[in-house]
Order: structure tokens, then sequence, then C-alpha cells
């Protein structure tokens, strides 16, 4: 089969490599029908994530159609599903509580070790992302291998377009998790950094939480343009000092919600982020967190910090102070995905939810190569890639 | 003696016996049962080629060393405390003489706490330990992955691979 693989830093190749098969009883094979690239693969494109190994298969926004199933799977060939992108068992202590990406059981027993010592106890497998997450091959590919099918993937209804549900498999959920981790009260002035799909998503659950303004921040014109049309209004940090902005446009308090989804990568040429870039590439130090330092001071008193966005190590100069003493809650985490999957599909499927307008690219699995130069190169005009195999 | 409450094998102690605790989210008395069964050990404990049951008590173990050598040994069962408890030690003549113990304990609604403690010989003394942990088979790494292996047997029914078919399943075993 065709898969989109990683070669290195900026490097993803189409490769011809033999097709995935069934190894465990809880096992399905679905042949992919839409797959998307996420913000978090330019993490790996840019070579921010370790232990990638070359020939690696990305991915991990994908649906398609059930082609073959292991003895335990609870799936029929034929049906549409949309897979999570995290790996979970469903038995373990964690799903138990719905907490699917804390689940116990998703990785290898072998790739636990990374996690457990750089985390203290290893979480979920995630497809397409790296071994530390298992080296699970990823779902921008004609087929996948995809574990504990009985209980991840969710069965889409005949006749609902592929564009409309797609995003169940990762930045749906996540945003709304991260509006969800902001535990919004009616009336609330929310900010949001980043409008990425996740931060697009989150100005939109948001709203559909009760907030009464939502405050949008990123510097990409289009982007914020489309907060703009969800009724968000708008920051451009390289024309505007976010800090003053925010202060005044809350009347001196600062968002009682502040939710950060820019993450590891934050752009933009700030004293901090220029040591945080010196840092990251002498390796002293992982993460560039800007945007995360700036929702921390502008948080009113006693607020909340959601922080959707990916980081993977370690982070410096983080205002544990303002932290303190303002009292703030830091909610966080990978998304439990599975939890959340029923609800938001019934959202969609009532319209309440719109997830197509995200959608700028459509190309064929083969053109992906291009599909990250492009989205790496124009994140204003790139705000979503969706490859659909079989198309070329 | 120790001055706090902590479990031994947490010394900072070099010669602190081998010990690790997982939490299966199963009742004691299935895990108990499996275990008990020495010759379903293969299943989850990787470096353990095949275990013979020969008697109530006794067992053959072989078990894959280093640079794809083996060794092997009987292993008699010194207590059994059924639902709760299994200790064995190797006989006369054992390529690496070693023991072993493992707990089960109620933990409520997580299900049941499992701790293997292991201590042994090892080939050579503190050469072998070091050898055998650079290729991985030091005793300390395989309990913490066997039990992992144990874990993800008892609650979801397999044990979990990232490989993507037979062909890359038995490139990631080797």
């Amino acid at each position: 089969m065709k898969a989109i693989a990683w070669h290195g830093k900026h490097d993803v190749r189409v490769d011809n490599v033999d097709d995935p098969e069934i190894l465990n009883p809880r096992d399905a094979i679905i042949r992919v029908t839409s797959t998307a690239i996420c913000g978090s693969d330019l993490h790996l494109y840019d070579g921010y994530i370790p232990t990638m190994k070359s020939g690696d298969i990305l991915g991990h926004e994908f649906m398609g159609e059930v082609v073959e199933t292991g003895a335990k799977s609870t799936l029929k060939k034929g049906q549409r599903v949309v897979v999570p992108f995290t790996i979970s068992c469903g038995s373990c202590y964690h799903c138990g509580k719905h907490q699917y990406s804390a689940c116990d059981n998703g990785l290898p027993a072998d790739n636990q070790d990374i996690a457990q010592t750089l985390y203290g106890q290893p979480m979920s497998g995630l497809f397409g992302y790296s071994h530390m997450t298992g080296g699970y091959a990823g779902g921008q590919a004609e087929y996948v291998r995809v574990p504990f099918s009985d209980v991840g993937p969710i069965v889409v209804p005949d006749g609902v377009d592929d564009e409309k549900v797609l995003f169940l498999s990762d930045i749906l959920p996540t945003g709304w998790m991260a509006a969800e981790n902001a535990e919004i009260e009616p009336g609330d002035i929310v900010a949001v950094w980043g409008c990425g799909p996740v931060g697009l998503f989150a100005v939109q659950s948001a709203f559909l939480m009760g907030a009464e303004r939502v405050i949008a921040i990123d510097h990409f014109p289009n982007r914020l343009a489309l907060a703009k049309r969800f009724g968000a209004e708008t920051i451009n940090y390289e024309e505007t000092a976010v800090y003053d902005a925010l202060m005044q446009m809350t009347g001196g308090i600062g968002p009682d919600a502040c939710i950060d989804s820019v993450g590891l990568e934050a752009h933009g040429f700030f004293g901090d982020n220029v040591i945080d870039q010196i840092k990251v590439s002498t390796f002293l130090g992982t993460d560039r967190a800007h945007a995360n330092r700036q929702a921390i001071l502008a948080c009113r008193k006693g607020g909340r910090v959601s922080m959707p966005a990916v980081y993977g190590g370690f982070v410096d100069k983080w205002p544990l102070g303002a932290f303190m003493e303002k009292g703030l809650t830091l909610k966080t985490g990978q998304t439990h995905v599975q939890h959340y999957m029923p609800g938001l599909l019934a959202a969609i499927m009532e319209g309440k939810i719109d997830t197509t307008f995200l959608i700028s690219h459509r190309m064929a699995l083969e053109e992906g190569p291009q599909g990250y130069k492009m989205f790496h190169d124009d994140q204003d005009n790139v705000t979503k890639v969706v490859l659909k195999p079989g198309t070329a | 003696m120790a001055s706090d409450d902590a479990p031994k094998s947490a010394s900072r102690d070099g010669d602190a016996p081998i010990a690790r605790a997982v939490t299966i989210n199963r009742p004691r008395a299935e895990l108990y049962a499996y275990w008990r069964d020495f010759a379903k050990l293969a299943t989850f404990m990787e470096n353990v080629e095949r275990i013979e049951v020969i008697d109530e008590k006794r067992s053959h173990w072989v078990v894959k060393a280093p640079a794809g050598s083996t060794v092997e040994w009987d292993a008699i069962v010194t207590e059994d405390d059924p639902g709760a408890l299994i200790a064995w030690v190797s006989g006369d003549g054992a390529d690496v003489p070693n023991s072993g113990r493992v707990e089960f304990r109620d933990a409520g609604q997580r299900g049941t706490v499992v701790t293997a403690t292991i201590d042994y010989d090892p080939p050579a003394g503190i050469v072998g330990k070091v050898i055998a942990k650079l290729f991985q088979r030091e005793p300390a790494i395989q309990a913490r992955r066997d039990l992992r292996r144990f874990k993800q047997l008892m609650e979801t029914g397999e044990i979990a691979t990232g490989a993507r078919n037979r062909r890359e399943h038995e490139e990631r075993d080797a």
C-alpha cells in the first residue's frame, strides 16, 4: 500500500510498504477514505518530537471503511468509522473513569519505559506519533491496523459526508475538552491563544457552553477572520500588545478563562521566545511556551487556564509565582477522545457544530508531501489539508 | 535498618532485591490462577522460552540469556497460598540460582495489587549484571515489562503491539 512516511526533518515521502494485518483479536483493518494533516504533525515535520524513526507512517486524524475484523472486534465489514487518535483499551482503571488518554494498556510494554521516565507513568498509545507513543503506524495511508476496535472507532451513519465527521478523530473533541477544562460559566470572558483548528473549535465550544465574549489571539489574518465568523473578538499580536489589549477589553480584570492552543512551537519575536529558541536549538530546553506565559499573566485572579496545546518536555522561566499568587487553576491533558465522540457526533448531526469550514485543501494521498510543505509554509491560508487515498 | 516505611526494593542500596508492583483491574483469584499454571508464564514473560510443569511443585524453566544462549533450571514451589501468594526457588545445579515470589493483594475498586520479587545470583557476578542490562535481559527491566504484559493480558485479553503486520512484529521482537 501507499503511505506517507517520515524520513527526517522536513522530509516526508510517499512510500510503498507492505499492508497491515490483524495481529490481536480486538484489531480491525480500516481502508482509509479521508485523513487530515494535524498541526501537531508539523511538530514531527519540524523535528521537535524525539523517538521518530525513518520510515514511520504518519497521521492520526483518519476515518474509513472496515475491511477486516479480528475475532473479538465488534465492528462489521463495510461499516464506516471515525478512529480516535488515542489508542486505549477500554478495560483498565483509567478507561473505566473515561480518562482514555491515560490508558494503562495502549502502549506496548517495551515502549512504556520512555514515557515512564519522562512523565512518571506511561500514557495511552497514539497513531503515527513516534515510538514513545507506541510506534503505531498512522492513518495517512491506504490501510491501517486499528487496535481495540471494539471500544475506539465510532460508527457513522450512511450518507453522512466524511468531511462532516472526520474531525471527531482529534481536533473537535480536543477543542471541546479545552473549553470544558476552562470550566466556563455563563457571562464569562474567554481568551483563546492560537486560532488553529483546536483554537477555532474551542471558540465555538466556549460560546455553546455559555461564554458571553470570546477573544481570539493569533497573527494570521485569515485565521482571525474565521474566529470572527464564530462571534469572537480578535487580537493580532503582531499589531497589538496582547496583555494591554486584554486588560482594556476586560476592564482591567483579565479574562475569566484562558485557553492555550498554541503549544510548543509558539511563533513571534518576544524576548522569552527568543531565549526559548536558543535553548531549544542547544538542547537546554525542549519547549517554547510564550503563549502559555502570557495566558497566565493575563488571566484574572482565581481564573482558569486550560491547555490543550501539545508540550512534550521541559520549559524554563514559567511564571510559577503569578500562577500561585493569583490562585489560578490549570487543566490540561491529551484528549479523552472516546469519551467525547458520541455527544459531538450528535451535535454535528443536529447542526449545532460546523466543522467543514476548516478544510482549505483537498488532495490525493500521493500529494501528501506537498500538503505538508504548504501547511508548514503558509499557515494563514492553509487551515486544513485533507488527503483522500485512492483519488490520484 | 531503614528509617522509613518504604519497600526494601526501593532502597538506594544496590543489593536490594528487585521488586515491582502493578495494579490490575481483575479479581485476585483469577490472577493467581493464571500465574499458578506455570506453563502459561511464557505467554507474557518475554525472556522465558518455555516452562514445563513436572508436577504440582516442580517445573523446568528454559530462559533466554544474552547472545542467543539459554539458561535452565528446575524451580520448586516453596509457598503456595491460593489467591494470595506463590513463591519458588531454583533447585540444585541451576545455571542461575534464583528465587522469586509473587503476591496478590486486594485493591478495592482498583482490582488487585500484584507484587513480584526476584532475587538472583547473576552469572559472573556484577559483570554479568552489566552485560545482561546491555542486552535488556536484566531481571529488573524484564520484571517491569513482564508485569506490564501480564496486566495487559489480564485486563484486555491481549498483549499490545505497535507492529503493522506479522513481519514487523517479528522484527520488533528480535
